[in-house]
């Protein structure tokens, strides 16, 4: 990993000059960033925190240059730990060169900041951007006076058009050459004292004047806002929009899911012959490797199109707008109005929602986000709800309860996530909380090179990372499942099955059977019938504790394990699934499940963390094995604990 | 008075700071100085946030968090 020292080591061993983008959030750094170094983005986390350390490498003539996009601050006097971590990106490990980036739609409080950075006396370029918004508003800006009363060379840039970057690398080469430092601004040199943020803005606001002149004129984002913000039709189109966010998150993503499948189907067909001859390589080629690693590309279609409408919205200046709307309704509880999204997304999957908590720049609530999205109910969870509905709710109360039953599993998790929030903010996170400042920016159209960046480095980050824990994850899954495998286990299973009755070998397929025996015997069938006295207060057997921990990795095998577990075959017909759920026995011939049985299965299924692929996206995401080992403990032990309750409230009123 | 006691339009001036909260200082160093102007543009549908125009920006704060900032209507 990259640390963040000035001059790193290029390849012949000759330091690397490090220009570092500083300036204020949302002044443009990134786009300019996208704009000077294209997709050779490196990204790492600063050492010891979660805040990425965005670097790229720039080719200036013969020489190579390293490009740091530094975290945007407000003043170095830094509130949290991303600005904490930016300020010593700044200060302690000085770059070799700043270039300040400077808004000049918001040039007072842009050059509010940079007066700070002038007192530190370090060669610094400034580069102007948002001119051309600045113009369309019927303003203009002189940038030669500008140059003369900031002291350093001023280059206005429109990043996305590419105007002004060639200059903007010639005075990069010619600062690096030649370096010298910025004086400092609106005071005498050598005066000791530290100005006071008066004394400053009163310099900003002069620079102001004298360099900008304004005709104000109403402006369309004033006009979008009267709609876009109002009371009613505000909320209105907020709800709209999130329900197409949802929708394509839901809906459009299944195909592409599906056809991920179905290729990671035919590759496992096409390899699988080539191996018979060694069934153990085989099964961990086809079943370990191939199922894992096509167990984590099946997230990206969702991933990619969360991040492509996020980027959309948050570049067109519409994400703001939705915290701003839903900051009250998310706020009381210790979230912020910049949480829905990733709650959102979640109840698709957890993952992209997950990864987009990060449009959350406190890390405080972004955490607490993170901690409850995979309460929501994703849609790997919808199959349960389907065959456990379908086969107790639906047949004695019929559908109108069966339709409250499964609008009230996706509530659950909602209401869970409630006092979990209220929880984790009163005794688990201890960070600082920061102040709610945000900007509504400008409408404009989003700039879609960018949109494709973020869409495309999220999947690549995701499969990086995350994927690589899932793979390790899947395989050792496979191995729990598959071994232990003693030579002629599978010809005496043929022989059990042999010696059953002929109605029971009608009901069963030989194949079926001996893979139910093989589950039985694996690892995990051990280890599920090891656990069925932890999980029998809950109403639990052993087929159904198996069931339960094979789906531990990922919950959408849980359908298949228990077909495999009742007798059914790995892709069990539904009615078939229904009929053997129903019919299901304690040995002594009760029912195994009823429908409070059943509403307990499924509560523990809505609150238990059954996803490796959510615990690496968090590992990744907060750079850390702390938080997803609590995530997976409390909502274990949550979900344990209400199933065992709802099967106690069945025997109390003799459900 | 205090911010959250304002209205939408409402004009007011920074007139004393009573707390000095990091919400408060980061508002301070983003221009919100003792005796600058600044007009209430937004007030969200439940009633908070709001939104703040000065020094030619515009500011989303919810109104809690400003509580430390005293100031009086202009105009």
């Amino acid at each position: 990993m990259a640390s963040p020292t000035s001059a790193t080591l290029g390849e012949a061993g000759v330091a690397v000059p490090v220009v570092a983008l500083i300036g204020n959030p949302n002044a443009g750094k990134t786009s300019l960033f996208n704009a000077l170094t294209g997709s050779q983005q490196k990204v790492a986390n600063y050492p010891g925190v979660t805040v990425e350390r965005v670097s790229a490498r720039l080719q200036i003539g013969s020489q190579s240059v390293e490009v740091v996009d530094v975290p945007g601050l407000y003043s170095i006097r830094a509130i949290s730990v991303d600005e904490e971590v930016a300020y010593q990106a700044i200060v302690d490990h000085p770059s070799d060169l700043f270039v300040y980036v400077a808004d000049a739609t918001n040039l007072e409080r842009n050059l509010f900041f940079f007066s700070q950075i002038a007192d530190l006396q370090r060669p610094t370029i400034v580069a102007v951007t948002m001119v051309d918004a600045l113009q369309r508003a019927g303003g203009t800006i002189d940038l030669e006076a500008l140059e003369e009363a900031l002291g350093v060379p001023v280059i206005p840039v429109v990043a996305h058009k590419g105007q002004g970057l060639d200059r903007l690398v010639e005075e990069i080469e010619s600062a690096l050459r030649d370096p010298k430092p910025c004086p400092p601004v609106g005071r005498s040199p050598g005066s000791p004292v530290d100005l006071t943020p008066e004394e400053r803005y009163k310099w900003s606001s002069e620079v102001r004047s004298a360099t900008i002149t304004e005709r104000p004129s109403p402006s369309t984002t004033d006009r979008l806002d009267a709609v876009l913000t109002h009371r009613v039709f505000g909320l209105a189109i907020f709800v709209g929009l999130m329900y197409l966010v949802f929708q394509a998150l839901y809906t459009f993503a299944g195909p592409v899911m599906d056809g991920i499948e179905w290729t990671f189907g035919k590759l496992a067909d096409a390899v699988s012959p080539s191996l018979e001859g060694t069934p153990w390589l085989q099964s961990l080629v086809v079943d370990g490797i191939i199922g894992g690693v096509g167990s984590a590309v099946i997230f990206l279609p969702q991933i990619l199109i969360l991040f492509f409408l996020i980027a959309a919205l948050e570049g067109s200046g519409y994400l703001a707008r939705a915290a701003f709307l839903m900051d009250r309704l998310l706020g009381w509880c210790g979230l912020n109005g910049r949480a829905f999204i990733p709650l959102l997304s979640s109840y698709a999957c957890a993952i992209p929602g997950i990864m987009a908590a990060r449009v959350m720049p406190d890390a405080r609530s972004r955490l607490a986000t993170i901690m409850v999205a995979p309460l929501m109910s994703c849609s790997a969870r919808l199959p349960v709800y389907i065959l456990l509905i379908g086969a107790f709710i639906e047949p004695k109360y019929g559908p109108g309860w069966a339709g409250f039953a499964l609008f009230a599993m996706h509530l659950v998790g909602l209401v869970v996530a409630i006092p979990v929030v209220l929880i984790l903010n009163k005794r688990v996170l201890k960070m600082k909380r920061l102040p709610f400042i945000m900007e509504l920016p400008r409408y404009q159209w989003p700039k879609w090179r960018d949109v494709w960046l973020t869409m495309f480095l999220r999947g690549k980050v995701f499969l990086q990372t995350a994927g690589t824990i899932i793979v390790v994850m899947s395989v050792l899954m496979w191995a729990l499942l598959y071994f232990p495998r003693p030579a002629g286990a599978e010809e005496r299973y043929t022989a059990e099955y042999g010696r059953q009755t002929s109605d029971f070998r009608e009901r069963v397929s030989e194949e079926t059977y001996v893979q139910q025996r093989q589950i039985e015997e694996s690892y995990l069938g051990r280890m599920g019938k090891g656990i069925e006295p932890v999980f029998a207060p809950a109403g639990f057997d052993w087929r159904l504790s198996t069931a339960i921990l094979s789906a531990f990795p990922a919950r959408e095998v849980v359908v298949s394990s228990m077909g495999i577990l009742f007798s059914l075959g790995a892709e069990p017909d539904e009615r078939d699934m229904v009929t053997a759920v129903q019919n299901a026995t304690w040995p002594d011939g009760r029912p195994l499940l009823t429908p409070w049985t059943a509403t307990g299965l499924m509560v523990f299924f809505a609150l238990c963390c059954q996803c490796m692929s959510t615990l690496a996206t968090v590992r990744r995401e907060t750079n850390s094995w702390k938080w997803p080992v609590v995530m997976f403990l409390y909502m274990t032990i949550l979900a344990y604990l209400a199933a065992v309750g709802i099967y106690r409230l069945s025997l109390l009123f003799g459900g | 008075m205090k911010i959250g006691e304002l209205r939408c339009g409402d004009k007011a001036q920074v007139t004393g700071y009573c707390d000095r909260s990091d919400c408060v200082m980061r508002l301070c160093e983003m221009g919100l100085t003792l005796g600058t102007e600044f007009q209430v543009t937004k007030i969200a549908p439940l009633g908070d946030p709001v939104e703040l125009c000065f020094r030619c920006q515009k500011l989303v704060v919810r109104s809690a968090e400003v509580s430390g900032i005293d100031v009086e209507k202009v105009g």
